[in-house]
């Protein structure tokens, strides 16, 4: 696991997933929705509340617990 | 009659696609989740009729929620002749994901690639042959929204019916076509033998309900146990492995710039999202939607319906008179349903209005957002964010509300979801609160219906912590949310979705309020010889037997409580009672007035925040039951409702008084 999660983004960061540590349900619904090792995303949001991401040009919110659990570099 | 299925993402146009097709009532939200039931229209094309089913809107076909089940159940033993896959075009890679899956399941399938307006907006180059080529299957390019491309996918829709199914070329790697070859012959000869190429992709994708599906066969059963310690790398190769599949497609058909624009949508987000201004934001929104309900359906419509209900009483009277109609007659057509049923109806205009506005917000995928910021706020309370999309649906009818709990995954968080909807105040409840607005608090309505909101959600969210430290404990599970971008509201889906509100409304006022109605009035007319509507009427005695108990609330009339306990039966059925027993049957001016005569405003806010929070209608319990698959818990829903509300009630009646209200 690298260091750096999805939570310690900035806004207009752009990263990719390293790995996910969610439990095997979740892990499943992020691959399905897209957020696979390997995937581009850019970060919108971080401030309060779930995280927005820009996942090939779709907004997708994240809780913050999750994004914890995602691993980007 | 064949049947066309719907399939598609959350958000892809799908229901406006079905709008399209059909033509039937539907109601169209913005947000992952909402089409929770199926849904039926007719389409007829060349002299046939065509029966199109609207399946929920998934990401995945997998058991992952309640809505992927019913979908990809439909599509096994529905046996539709042919899919239709809506693809929204400007998020062509995640949605084929979806398509993969009805690829592994060897459905007809016909794709209608949509929004492709907005695709050409966002500079998407799309070449539909090598699209079509590569997957196998027949694409259409539409845009439902503007009914665009629906005659000619309507046509290859028809015309795949008699092709034969397209092939799943989808490469699993060495090792899982093996795994797969294998199992697939052990279900030949089978009962699943059909479908035997997808039952073998999801077992190995670790799918339950499939594996409990072939618990019996023994050979397969012994296969899955030789494989245990590579389930889960099987389940995650197999949607790579999906992805891969996509992304070779997409690769030869479709160019996207590199850069991605600020949107319209991305300007929106950084103000209704920001972390100060979220909440503020809704709170202003919901707060002029129902300002503007006000003015426009009450002030400006509510009337004209009134008068038209007035005259039709006046009407009947003097042609029951004219005809010389037995008593009974005469007082059960003008007290029982004009004054009954009518004192529903006049409510319609303002069930209308609010409907519209609430639709637009919903079409304009505002709900989303709803959502979002309210999470931090669900969080604290130890809910899930997206609750309060049950709750926001909630606001329409309970019923919807409690199954749009479906889309919450874990069970903790969908059960305090389901237990504090009914707090949620409905549409039926909204007349009552207009008759006791208008009698006492005519100038401030906006505010009282905006605080009687509030306060129901206020509840709602302490009995969900409550419920979060109590009978449920436990962590939430995490949030994943889509938020699609804006889009203009379609007039046709809002006010198709306002139609089918009013729809429903109507319908209920002339089956289920007529039938309490007339209930209520034999009740009240019996024994033989009283007068009707009074004390003495088993109807008086039921209430007076009941009214002790709402004594220290301040309504303890006989007349408060037989309208409470109507109210069980149908919310809108406290007004059609106390239309009954107060003003002999007249409704709006003469019900208000008569109200004023034995209400006090203290009395009056009490008696609200018991019709707000007390029991829910016999529907809601129906479906908790349904839903929970159990009896306690629809015993739990009749009673602590009513429990908090004649609690709070009492509360506010006893604190009041003696402050000097």
């Amino acid at each position: 696991m690298t260091n750096k999660t999805l939570s310690d983004l900035h806004p207009n960061q752009e990263c990719k997933i390293h790995s996910i540590y969610g439990g095997r349900n979740v892990n499943k619904r992020l691959y399905e929705l897209g957020l696979n090792k390997g995937a581009k995303v850019k970060v919108l949001k971080n401030d309060v509340g779930p995280i927005i991401l820009s996942l090939s040009g779709n907004k997708l919110a994240l809780g913050r617990g999750l994004a914890d659990k995602i691993s980007v570099v | 009659m064949d049947i066309i299925a719907l399939v598609g993402n959350p958000n892809s146009g799908k229901t406006t696609l079905f709008n399209a097709l059909t033509g039937a009532n539907q109601h169209v939200g913005n947000w992952p989740g909402v089409t929770v039931e199926k849904k039926e229209g007719k389409l007829k094309f060349n002299d046939s009729f065509y029966n199109i089913v609207d399946l929920p809107g998934t990401y995945s076909l997998g058991a992952y929620s309640e809505d992927e089940i019913v979908a990809r159940d439909f599509i096994i033993k529905g046996n539709p002749h042919v899919v239709i896959n809506v693809v929204d075009a400007t998020n062509i890679e995640r949605n084929l994901y979806l398509t993969t899956q009805l690829l592994e399941m060897g459905t007809k399938v016909v794709i209608a690639l949509n929004m492709m307006d907005e695709a050409k907006q966002k500079k998407i180059e799309i070449n539909l042959d090598s699209l079509s080529n590569q997957l196998g299957v027949p694409i259409v390019a539409t845009v439902a929204s503007k009914r665009k491309g629906i005659d000619e996918l309507i046509e290859k829709a028809v015309a795949t019916i008699n092709e034969d199914p397209p092939v799943n070329s989808i490469s699993y790697g060495e090792e899982l076509d093996k795994e797969i070859a294998e199992i697939k012959k052990l279900l030949l000869g089978s009962r699943d033998e059909k479908f035997k190429d997808w039952i073998s992709i999801k077992v190995l994708e670790g799918d339950e309900e499939v594996i409990k599906h072939i618990q019996e066969n023994n050979g397969l059963k012994e296969r899955l146990i030789a494989i245990k310690d590579k389930a889960v790398d099987y389940e995650l190769e197999i949607v790579n492995k999906r992805y891969e599949f996509v992304n070779k497609v997409i690769e030869k058909s479709i160019k996207k710039p590199d850069e991605t624009l600020v949107t319209i949508t991305d300007k929106i987000d950084k103000i209704v999202t920001n972390k100060y201004l979220g909440i503020p934001i809704f709170a202003i929104i919901m707060y002029v939607i129902f300002q503007l309900t006000f003015v426009i359906g009450e002030d400006l419509l509510g009337g004209i319906v009134e008068g038209w209900i007035e005259s039709l009483g006046i009407m009947m009277s003097s042609f029951l008179y004219a005809i010389n109609s037995p008593d009974l007659v005469t007082s059960f057509v003008i007290e029982g349903i004009v004054g009954g049923v009518g004192a529903v109806i006049v409510f319609i205009p303002l069930i209308m209005t609010l409907y519209f506005f609430l639709g637009i917000l919903e079409d304009t995928g505002y709900m989303a957002r709803a959502a979002y910021v309210m999470d931090g706020v669900m969080r604290a309370l130890g809910l899930h964010g997206k609750t309060f999309i049950s709750m926001i649906v909630g606001f329409g009818c309970n019923v919807p509300g409690v199954m749009a709990t479906r889309t919450l995954e874990n069970k903790k968080d969908r059960m305090i979801a389901l237990l504090i909807n009914p707090f949620m105040s409905c549409g039926a409840r909204i007349p009552i609160y207009l008759v006791f607005i208008a009698a006492f608090f005519e100038s401030k309505g906006g505010i009282v219906l905006f605080s009687l909101y509030a306060l129901g959600i206020l509840v709602a969210l302490i009995m969900g912590k409550i419920f979060s430290k109590t009978l449920f404990k436990g962590e939430s599970s995490h949030f994943i949310m889509e938020l699609p971008p804006y889009r203009l509201p379609s007039m046709r889906n809002v006010l198709r979705n306002m139609w089918d509100k009013v729809w429903d409304f109507l319908k209920r006022a002339g089956t289920i309020i007529f039938a309490v109605v007339t209930l209520l009035w034999i009740l009240s007319i019996f024994p033989l010889g009283v007068e009707p509507y009074s004390q003495e009427s088993i109807l008086g005695r039921i209430g007076t037997f009941i009214a002790p108990i709402f004594k220290p609330a301040g309504f303890g009339t006989w007349q408060a409580s037989v309208s409470l306990f109507a109210g069980i039966a149908a919310k809108e059925a406290v007004v059609a009672v106390l239309g009954m027993v107060y003003a002999g049957g007249g409704e709006g001016a003469a019900l208000v007035s008569a109200v004023q005569d034995v209400f006090t405003p203290l009395t009056a806010v009490s008696f609200l925040i018991m019709t707000l929070l007390y029991t829910p209608c016999a529907a809601t319990i129906a479906t908790v039951k349904q839903e929970t698959k159990s009896y306690k818990w629809a015993a739990f829903i009749t009673i602590y409702p009513f429990i908090i509300g004649w609690v709070l009630s009492i509360i506010v009646y006893q604190v009041g008084t003696l402050l000097g209200f």
